[in-house]
């Protein structure tokens, strides 16, 4: 059933993107700039969460959910640490999205030549 | 000035081809759909074999999906998929991730420092800064408001 609500709930976030990119007319860049940021605001309401609990990866894939998890690590740690936190805590939850872009990013160059 | 402005941009709106926004938002919605769909699978993988849970399985599948991104990308099949899909690629984090790979691809003949390291993130900053800093302002917010109450 997961995979139903995964299917269903990212492929609406995908059609928000498209519908910015295409009726909004804004570059790729700003497109997901904004769901980055939607993502955020919606796990500062609390939302995205449940989100997560009921669509799985239909709502941890898209690029909303990296938003989400730098709002909840800042939280986390604020918690913990008072409002430094805020600060230190900021990619405790989400480092796996940064890190593996760099370190694929990195060995990607070292192995494929640029094509054209 | 401005008129003229206003007057080249009907003009450059009437040359403009018409977009099929509905056409786009099906295909945005069946790629988009399969590869959370795909992710499910890993998380599920992960959650079956290793000790993860629902909350915290998102990290390791998104690593497994920018490892495959990266073959996608050097192949250049990823290219392919995103200009029949649109968003549907563009959104997942396979998207960020194909924007730093094939950055990072692309510049390697300026060399490794300058080349690749500095234009990386050339196309994908603009979501870590405006995530960053959105969370950050939403965070300080939330603790705040936590003090008082």
């Amino acid at each position: 059933m997961v995979f139903l609500w995964s299917f269903i709930v990212g492929g609406i976030i995908c059609v928000i993107g498209q519908l910015i990119l295409d009726v909004a007319k804004l570059t790729p860049g700003h497109t997901l700039s904004i769901l980055v940021v939607i993502g955020a605001i919606l796990n500062g309401f609390g939302l995205y969460e449940p989100l997560i609990d009921f669509a799985g990866a239909g709502a941890t894939v898209p690029i909303t959910s990296f938003g989400n998890s730098l709002v909840h690590g800042a939280l986390e740690e604020a918690e913990k640490h008072g409002l430094i936190g805020v600060i230190t805590g900021m990619f405790e939850v989400t480092s796996s999205g940064i890190s593996s872009a760099i370190i694929f990013g990195m060995i990607g160059a070292l192995i494929f030549k640029p094509k054209g | 000035m401005a008129k003229e402005k206003t007057n080249y941009q009907k003009y450059e709106q009437k040359l403009e081809p018409k977009r099929p926004v509905l056409k786009n938002c099906i295909k945005a919605f069946i790629i988009g759909g399969l590869i959370c769909v795909f992710g499910q699978l890993i998380s599920t993988i992960y959650m079956y074999f290793f000790d993860f849970t629902e909350q915290t399985v998102g990290n390791p599948t998104v690593a497994t999906l920018i490892f495959i991104t990266m073959l996608l990308t050097g192949f250049g099949v990823y290219d392919k998929i995103a200009q029949f899909a649109g968003a549907g690629t563009a959104v997942p984090v396979t998207g960020f991730g194909n924007a730093v790979i094939s950055a990072a691809i692309e510049h390697r003949t300026e060399g490794f420092v300058q080349g690749v390291g500095g234009n990386m993130f050339k196309l994908a900053g603009s979501v870590i800064l405006f995530g960053v800093f959105s969370a950050f302002i939403i965070a300080l917010i939330k603790t705040i408001f936590s003090y008082w109450s």
